[in-house]
């Protein structure tokens, strides 16, 4: 089986979000950027479809040099090489563009991504590479379970899940529940250092929208606390106050 | 020129959020002065069809191709992208549910059109268009400006009131032509728990840490939910222990919700958690110690012990609803 995981740099989950020039760029100083847990999802299950040189599983990344640790990572983590094209991020039609054109030709069986990046949470990147390669895609997927030519997934909707089965090839993002996060051991580190990781130029990509600007969200005033022994007041204070019921 | 809105239906009928929807995308065209055209696929009732002119909708293309029954992203982004082009749509507007996420963005490559996902106010439409959507999982907020001439834009549920606004609308039948390889996906089981309100667009939820101890104390969780007419909801730990399903978890790694009222008992409050649930309207905090995180950003707070504390909500909740 020959996989491709699509992997994006994003800040740590406990990074204080600030912005600076007038609010218009993220303020990356002290922050510590990570691979995107949703990515580490989808490239566990991938290192377990391919176990015991069951295939290959390939990781991609649209970013500039300063990646490169995030990609030594998935190396660490256990994928087989990895490929960096090399252009800041613009929006996630510029990076499925760039993915598109890379995989056409690389008769991957299947392509996975993050249900979402947790910078931009657009969810995009996996279904707009299913319409460029013209191929299924499922956006958000539970479990992932290969069975010869096709797959069996198992998706979210609301108020429940769908099942479904694709034939290979097809591209889906995946959430919690698909696997769980391995953590590389000091034989991954190790070779990690010395796995290919090929940098190949960006294609010239239109550029659809751009984030102009930023807000934080408005601080919260103080909490109206009621005493433990009282929560009558409580209710009475959602119903008649707040009117949320 | 107009505005298209792809309408859509579980088992049938609309939900709330698609109501919204459909007033949130007449307010676009509205801004436009344009008309507002829906896209409805599978199988409707034509009574439902024509109220979706009580808030806005002048015409419903009807999709009924026995093929398109159920929901296969691909095809359905073929038909609503195509129905844009025959009705000259250049802004298409959908909800950001599940199934939405897997259509806008194949509806945007079709169209090369820039996607908004999960908006969250109205667009500006002189001059520049731009959207405001959430950020860094609900921590900021990004306004994002779509330069292309075609706009995909999906709106975030409970972010848009329903506004009532129009007379019933026509109903066309729209055909389309499918690819063969739009239906490679098959459908084998939809499970859906119909007795329970879904979390995603849920406008009242009750949500549980790790506090509460054990699955066999979420008894009274869901009581007061039930009650109250609420989703419910709970913390990362919980669900990885298998306390609860995985489809509960909120937060950066769960789901994101903005409900009207989030109440969290026996919750912490990390960073993490509240990723997924700081932008709800009213925030309520039930916890035993005074220092946890989550009263920062609270609205309203109980300093005490859960297991005393929600058996009087219950009944207070009664008392209210006999009295009322
Ligand atoms: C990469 C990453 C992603 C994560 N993503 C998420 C996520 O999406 N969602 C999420 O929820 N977490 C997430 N987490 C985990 C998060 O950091 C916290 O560990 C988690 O939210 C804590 O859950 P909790 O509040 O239920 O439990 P705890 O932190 O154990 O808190 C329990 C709370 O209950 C209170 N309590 C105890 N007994 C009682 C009682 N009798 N009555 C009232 N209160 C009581 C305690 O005072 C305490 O505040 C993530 C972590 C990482 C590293
Ligand atoms: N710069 C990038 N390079 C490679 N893959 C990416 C990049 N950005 C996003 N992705 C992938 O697309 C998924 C969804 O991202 P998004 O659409 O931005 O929420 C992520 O989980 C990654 O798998």
């Amino acid at each position: 089986m020959k996989i491709l995981v699509c992997i994006s740099n994003v800040p740590d989950t406990t990074t204080k979000i600030t912005f600076t020039n007038d609010n218009t760029q993220f303020n990356q100083a002290g922050v510590q950027f990570v691979l995107n847990p949703y990515d580490e999802i989808a490239l566990s299950r991938a290192i377990e479809l391919t176990d015991g040189g069951n295939g290959t599983v390939t990781v991609i990344n649209v970013g500039e040099a300063s990646t490169e640790p995030t990609i030594r990572k998935a190396l660490a983590i256990g994928a087989t090489d990895a490929v960096r094209i090399n252009a800041a991020p613009k929006d996630a039609y510029f990076v499925a563009k760039q993915v598109a054109a890379y995989a056409k030709d690389q008769s991957y069986d299947l392509i996975l991504t993050g249900r979402e990046s947790i910078d931009y949470n657009g969810a995009k990147v996996a279904a707009m590479l299913g319409e460029l390669l013209d191929i299924p895609s499922v956006s958000i997927i539970k479990k992932l379970e290969v069975d010869g030519e096709k797959a069996t997934v198992e998706r979210e909707i609301e108020g429940g899940k769908e099942v479904l089965t694709i034939p290979f090839p097809f591209v889906a993002g995946t959430a919690e529940g698909v696997a769980e996060w391995k953590i590389p051991n000091m034989r991954g580190i190790m070779s990690a250092r010395t796995k290919p990781l090929t940098v190949v130029e960006a294609i010239d990509v239109q550029i659809l929208s751009d984030i102009v600007k930023f807000e934080t969200p408005a601080p919260r005033g103080a909490v109206k606390l009621v005493d433990a022994g009282d929560p009558e007041k409580l209710i009475e204070l959602l119903h008649s106050e707040a009117k949320v019921f | 020129m107009s505005v298209l809105v792809y309408v859509e239906n579980a088992e049938g009928k609309f939900k709330k959020s698609i109501f919204e929807v459909v007033s949130y995308a007449k307010a676009i065209a509205k801004q436009m002065n344009t008309s507002l055209i829906a896209i409805s696929i599978g199988n409707v009732a034509s009574s439902e069809l024509e109220n979706l002119g009580k808030y806005g909708v002048e015409k419903v293309l009807n999709v009924t191709n026995d093929k398109l029954k159920s929901f296969i992203n691909q095809a359905y982004a073929s038909v609503i992208a195509e129905a844009a082009k025959k009705e000259a749509a250049n802004v298409v507007v959908l909800s950001n549910s599940f199934s939405g996420k897997g259509l806008a963005p194949r509806i945007g490559v079709k169209l090369e059109a820039a996607v908004a996902d999960g908006a969250i106010e109205l667009p500006t439409t002189d001059g520049k268009f731009i959207v405001k959507k959430t950020a860094f999982s609900n921590k900021a907020f990004a306004m994002v400006e779509m330069n292309s001439e075609n706009k995909v834009i999906s709106l975030t549920p409970n972010s848009h009131k329903v506004v009532e606004d129009g007379t019933p609308a026509t109903i066309e039948e729209f055909n389309s032509e499918n690819k063969d390889s739009d239906f490679k996906v098959i459908i084998k089981e939809i499970v859906r728990a119909t007795d329970k309100v879904s979390l995603p667009d849920a406008e009242l939820v009750v949500s549980a840490g790790r506090g509460l101890k054990g699955p066999e104390n979420w008894g009274m969780i869901e009581e007061l939910a039930n009650l109250l007419g609420a989703a419910t909801a709970c913390s990362k730990p919980v669900s990885d222990a298998d306390w609860r399903p995985h489809s509960e978890h909120v937060g950066q790694t769960g789901i994101a919700i903005s409900p009207n009222l989030y109440i969290a008992i026996g919750i912490s409050g990390a960073i993490q958690h509240l990723a997924g649930v700081s932008s709800s309207k009213v925030i309520v905090v039930i916890n035993k110690d005074p220092e946890a995180p989550f009263f920062k950003v609270a609205d309203y707070g109980i300093v005490g012990d859960a297991f005393e504390v929600v058996p009087k909500m219950i009944e207070a909740v009664k008392a209210l609803k006999a009295n009322s």
